[in-house]
């Protein structure tokens, strides 16, 4: 069977250039545990936790997509935007690349910095911005969380994928001519495909916990506050932005 | 926290133990989006395995740690169904553990912040300018 590697593995990106992601990324990890402090109360902890295992579940299933002989799987940047807040969602899914590096030998343990990078700083990132501004101009509706799920998780795949092939152009092990386009190429178009699907679960997933536990939707928290009043209920309690 | 939270955590655990011990083995084994894109120039054989041309790929060397749960089975199991599904059972009870306990330990703990009444609320005067400011774009 197929060994199963899902992250960028030894060898495919030189020493120097890792070691400055690696870096960049523990920086990046610092500021996303003092900001995420912030939000992590007694009940936020538990759920980030889920986040992170219900993120390493799903990685694992990896999906076919309409190319022959490839698949996607999730990268899980946006749902955990939406669930648990940009800060601790790119913990959440950093710590799932920490645990697949040192326990599953999935992405060499010296690429950790360029996975953590790509998918739980420049995709949560990504994600996080586009939920934000979605969020205020769709419909406060079970659709309009929806399409913001899908489309933020969509484009959170494709800049993580991006951001390999700029990891790439700096340190690439192997000289493509000085010509990236090629895989620029590659990657961009098979991603916009995995895309689809990461947008099919993050929606599917935040949908179903919107309508179980609304509360427990970070993304929404912010739209308590009394503005148009479209949700009574959920006005009520106002004042948290 | 109320109970009624802490029933979602488990109902959620338990749709992830599912997906991870069994739906896991229902998936693809071709290469994912990364791992074809840095195949592309090399052919590769029945068993996936690279057998000529030129691609990023082949510089691939090896994992440091590897280990008995490496590539998301559980080694000496032979069987495929439970080697897979044991590895992901572990896997998502290692990362609930390891998430949960680092968040746990450095959860703020505010006089009943996020507890009180029933919708998350915090203390007044302590929420201003929080949410969102990642996106530079609350209000």
């Amino acid at each position: 069977m197929e060994a199963l590697a899902m992250h960028i593995s030894n060898g495919i990106i030189d020493g120097p250039v890792a070691a400055v992601f690696a870096a960049f990324a523990l920086a990046a990890m610092t500021i996303c545990v003092l900001r995420g402090r912030r939000d992590l109360d007694d009940r936020l902890a538990p759920m980030a936790g889920l986040v992170a295992a219900f993120i390493f579940a799903v990685q694992m299933l990896n999906f076919p997509i309409f190319t022959a002989g490839v698949s996607g799987h999730l990268l899980g940047g946006a749902l955990a935007a939406m669930l648990v807040g940009p800060w601790v969602g790119a913990l959440c899914v950093a710590v799932v690349l920490i645990v697949q590096a040192l326990v599953f030998g999935d992405g060499g343990v010296a690429m950790l910095g360029l996975n953590i990078t790509n998918m739980a700083v420049l995709g949560t990132a990504a994600a996080y911005l586009l939920i934000a501004l979605l969020l205020r101009v769709l419909p406060r509706t079970p659709a309009g969380l929806g399409v913001t799920a899908f489309v933020s998780a969509l484009v959170s795949v494709v800049v993580a994928a991006m951001g390999f092939v700029v990891q790439y152009r700096l340190g690439g092990t192997t000289d493509l001519g000085g010509n990236l386009t090629g895989l620029a190429g590659t990657m961009a178009g098979v991603h916009l495909l995995i895309g689809i699907g990461e947008g099919l679960i993050t929606a599917t997933t935040v949908v179903t916990v919107a309508k179980v536990r609304p509360d427990l939707v970070y993304a929404l928290r912010g739209l308590r506050r009394p503005a148009h009043a479209p949700a009574p209920a959920v006005e009520a309690v106002g004042g948290v932005r | 926290m109320r109970k009624r939270s802490w029933g979602f955590v488990v109902g959620g655990l338990l749709v992830a133990l599912l997906l991870a011990g069994v739906v896991s083995n229902l998936a693809s084994s071709h290469p994912d989006g990364l791992d074809s894109s840095l195949r592309e120039g090399c052919t590769v054989d029945a068993e996936g395995e690279i057998s000529g041309g030129s691609c990023p790929a082949q510089r691939e060397t090896e994992h440091e740690v590897g280990g008995p749960l490496a590539d998301y089975g559980v080694a000496g199991v032979d069987n495929d169904l439970l080697s897979t599904g044991l590895s992901g059972v572990v896997g998502v009870l290692l990362t609930f553990a390891l998430a949960g306990g680092v968040f746990w330990l450095v959860r703020r703990r505010g006089p009943e912040a996020g507890d009180s009444a029933d919708q998350g609320s915090t203390p007044p005067g302590d929420t201003a300018d929080r949410r969102g400011t990642p996106a530079g774009t609350a209000s």
